[in-house]
């Protein structure tokens, strides 16, 4: 028992590590796009085209192009093209870290000899490796490995955060979360964690990319090897709405549980108030997708607000708000 | 444009957007300048400013703006001692955010003026669209395009054999693929994923569901809550409750009669060592309440109440939220008569139930009394010698009082709370700088009263539980509604609703076929389906795709 927590400590610590190393390697990838990045627009428009001619050309497209600019992954629908050195590095050592990652959160589960998201230290230990997960997981539906950089940044910080700040040692599951919704309910916040994380980066990335495509702004360059804006926000749009519907289960799946734990199923408890909050936000995303003059960057904006509402949920309202859900011990 | 929608609705399918139309509404051609609205004209333009995508967009983010407070100033619903905290403390600011419905938040008039007319919004928006659906769930796909080529996916290709034979081969592979097919002429027209407005709608309305049930069934519902002592018997009355909360509709006729003894309450605990501090911790494992249940028909049967797993008894549910001691003391005269033989709950503070309890004794002594108790369950005594619980089981257990004498204020009919001692017209005799010592007394020991009062015993040690009851009729409506909802959802994004046809000309030697589609909502796999509709189909006929040109308009 005590062994297996350490050991799972020190997986925790080890995967630090290694996403550390990949977050550099990503960076590096970034900064290499950036330099080498056709100058002018129209370079830019005229090698876009012959890609994609190239692409179309091939079978599936997947083909290989043997020009200078092939290092630079196919623009048009985030087809897997060629990729830097350092972003195959990067995503490698993404992988292995991901795996050391799996490994803490495991054998964190066998310590306590129940599933490992009880606490606030488990919930943001499992949260990361599902978040990275997806990350890793579409990469096989779509090249998304821009978003690496964003993707392990915000995993080491959140893992560095939890570990120094929030750990706790295993203790045993109290008479309020003996249930079987702890491991539904939690699971799937869970997910639509990990997805809102995922979709916030590709907004981010949109409005970026949006900022260089419109006003041409100076620096960054590396944004212009990303897809088109509008093909960020439609990846992000079909993320988000996974997150949505996970949100949605969260929250019903919660008030069934209160209904078992406290007696009511709805009481305006600060974490239902916001768990309320953040799901009428990201009904307002998708409805904002839907209505002319909000698509685009004003709904890029809401999913980036939702998923703000997210952390600050997970972090303020656990720590500061008095409620029902109390983590004051941690 | 899907029609019946909201004008400003924009699903991204459309690349070309036409400008706004507009306003049709008026009475009809008065002047050029500025057309007139009547009465029913501003009717119809306030409806439409309401049932926009627009309004309902800013509804729903006012109300994710308008929750907050709920978060931020404790509520009469759920933290109504907070609220009473926050008056003692801070006076003037409550006056002013009492008068802003702020304690109220989620009844308030703005909170509610939001969801309402929210829900005003979406009802006006989901009728025309369902009778829109219901038409076009019976209708055919209908007629294709005169040119495809300004669609998504378009494609052509070559395939020998006649426009006939094609045209059925295109027919077979469309309604394997589960569309709808039509014919027209030389073409087929298709559709598919009708499921996805449906879904779309059950979500709506599942929605609608779950206010309108908290609405109208949420009328009826109540709950109250009782300490019982092990080996007190709780009957369902209205006035043996210790509180009490009815909603509208309530009268009670409605509270079936049942009563309910506490035989046994149960405490598990593990035992860990903090290690940085070396101190004993207490982790509670298992809390179970045995209980015998009477109900009218005289029947009686044993039941177990956990945390999390709570009992049905006719019509009610009965909760398990909290436990502690209740010690029985007893309090006799001068004299030698008893004059206060009850038990007392203490409530915990904290994990190792350390606990505080008062005790009132009104009548029988020279003067009224009032007691401040500290019970520790496994005390020990630590240097600077006061007294602290070192483990939540009764080991050890102590009880310390604090004797106030004067007026308990119970005799000018204003009801005091049972939990709390208003000492403003007491005189303090035991404890604190009175000089005399705390009376101290372990189980079963007695002490004598300062002034010659009598003597005090803490004869027994029950434990008590504190057991919420609740009907809340809105349940199995608003859990249908829900469950309703999440499927809509789920159908709702995973199911496509596109368009596809297939247009099939004579040519030398064989037919010169088209194919296109067009999304209806979000789509991002259309040029994909259009593909694997044209493979299918020229596989079966032999044909051959020419290469594949972008789309004008892609929607990507």
């Amino acid at each position: 028992m005590e062994n297996l927590a350490s050991l799972s400590l020190v997986a925790v610590y080890s995967a630090m590590g290694v996403y550390t190393l990949a977050f550099i390697a990503f960076t590096l990838d970034l900064a290499k796009r950036s330099a080498e990045a056709p100058v002018s627009a129209a370079a830019r428009a005229a090698s876009r085209v012959n890609q994609t001619t190239a692409v179309a050309s091939g079978s599936g497209g997947t083909a290989v192009l043997d020009r200078e600019d092939a290092l630079l992954p196919e623009a048009k629908d985030g087809s897997r093209g060629g990729a830097t050195v350092y972003q195959r590095v990067a995503f490698a050592l993404a992988i292995i870290g991901w795996v050391l990652h799996l490994a803490a959160t495991l054998t964190r589960g066998l310590a306590a000899d129940r599933v490992p998201w009880a606490n606030m230290f488990e919930f943001g230990l499992t949260a990361t490796v599902v978040g990275m997960g997806t990350f890793l997981g579409v990469q096989l539906w779509k090249d998304v490995r821009y978003l690496g950089a964003y993707i392990t940044g915000f995993t080491v910080l959140s893992l560095g955060i939890v570990t120094v700040n929030f750990y706790v040692d295993v203790v045993p599951t109290p008479p309020a979360l003996q249930s079987a919704w702890l491991v539904i309910h939690v699971l799937v916040a869970v997910l639509a964690t990990g997805f809102f994380a995922m979709g916030a980066g590709l907004s981010v990335m949109q409005l970026l990319r949006h900022q260089r495509e419109v006003r041409k702004t100076a620096g960054l360059k590396f944004l212009d090897t990303l897809p088109g804006a509008s093909t960020l926000e439609s990846l992000a749009y079909r993320i988000n709405v996974v997150g949505f519907v996970f949100w949605t289960f969260t929250l019903v799946a919660g008030a069934i549980w209160a209904e078992r734990a406290w007696g009511r199923y709805w009481g305006w408890d600060t974490k239902e108030v916001w768990t309320f909050i953040i799901w009428v936000l990201f009904a307002g995303y998708i409805h904002a997708r839907a209505t002319r003059g909000w698509r685009g960057n004003r709904s890029a904006w809401l999913a980036i607000i939702g998923f703000s509402s997210v952390i600050f949920n997970y972090t303020i309202v656990n720590l500061y708000f008095e409620g029902l859900h109390s983590y004051s011990g941690l | 444009m899907e029609p019946l929608r909201p004008s400003d609705y924009d699903d991204g399918s459309a690349p070309t957007r036409t400008a706004e139309r507009p306003d049709r509404a008026g009475d009809g051609g008065d002047g050029p300048t500025l057309p007139r609205l009547g009465l029913v004209g501003w009717g119809r333009f306030l409806w439409r400013q309401l049932t926009s995508m627009r309004t309902a967009l800013v509804l729903l983010l006012l109300l994710a703006v308008a929750a907050i407070p709920g978060s931020l100033v404790p509520q009469r619903s759920s933290n109504p001692n907070g609220v009473v905290q926050f008056r003692r403390d801070d006076p003037e600011l409550f006056e002013i955010l009492d008068a802003l419905q702020l304690f109220d938040t989620f009844t308030s008039v703005w909170f509610s003026a939001i969801y309402l007319l929210l829900f005003i919004s979406l009802i006006g928006c989901i009728i025309p669209r369902t009778a829109h659906h219901w038409k076009a769930l019976r209708s055919r796909p209908p007629k294709t395009p005169a040119r495809l080529n300004r669609l998504v996916g378009y494609r052509e290709a070559d395939a020998p054999g006649s426009v006939d034979d094609a045209l059925a081969a295109g027919e077979a592979v469309l309604r394997r693929q589960r569309y709808r097919v039509e014919r027209y002429g030389n073409s087929l027209s298709a559709e598919r994923g009708y499921l996805r407005e449906t879904g779309n709608l059950v979500f709506h309305v599942a929605l609608i569901g779950v206010l309108g049930t908290v609405g109208l069934a949420g009328g009826f519902g109540y709950n109250g809550q009782k300490v019982i002592v092990e080996g007190q018997t709780f009957v369902n009355q209205l006035t043996t409750y210790d509180t009490f909360s009815a909603s509208r509709f309530f009268d009670d006729a409605r509270l079936d009669p049942f009563s309910m003894r506490l035989d046994e309450f149960d405490a598990v605990f593990n035992a860990a060592v903090d290690e940085s501090s070396g101190t004993l911790i207490a982790q509670p494992l298992d809390y179970t309440a045995s209980v015998t249940i009477t109900e009218a028909n005289g029947e009686s049967v044993e039941r177990d109440i956990k945390v999390n797993a709570p009992i049905d008894i006719a019509g009610v549910r009965a909760y398990l939220l909290g436990n502690g001691f209740a010690p029985v003391i007893t309090i006799r005269n001068a004299e030698g008569q008893v004059v206060f033989d009850e038990s007392v709950a203490f409530l915990p503070q904290d994990t190792n139930l350390t606990s505080l309890g008062i005790i009132k004794v009104p009548d029988g002594l020279p003067e009224q009394v009032g007691m401040i108790g500290f019970f520790y369950p496994s005390a020990i005594q630590l240097d600077s010698g006061a007294l602290a619980s070192i483990w939540p089981q009764p080991d050890n257990p102590v009880l310390t009082l604090n004797m106030f004498v004067g007026d308990l204020g119970l005799d000018d009919g204003v009801p005091r709370n049972a939990y709390a001692l208003d000492v403003d017209d007491l005189e303090q005799v035991t404890g604190g700088d009175t000089g005399a010592d705390s009376i101290i007394l372990g189980l079963g020991q007695s002490a004598e009263l300062p002034n010659g009062f009598g003597t005090v015993e803490f004869t027994a040690l029950p434990r008590f539980v504190s057991i919420d009851f609740h009907h809340d009729p809105t349940q199995a409506g608003v859990l249908i509604s829900s469950v309703l909802a999440i499927a809509g959802l789920i159908v709702s994004f995973a199911v496509p609703r596109r368009r596809v046809w297939i247009t099939a000309e004579p040519s030398d030697g064989g037919t010169r076929l088209q194919y296109a589609g067009l999304a209806r909502g979000e789509d991002p796999n259309l040029d994909d389906a259009v593909d694997r509709l044209a493979t299918e189909h020229l596989d079966r006929l032999g044909g051959r795709l020419e290469n594949a040109q972008p789309a004008p308009a892609a929607s990507q």
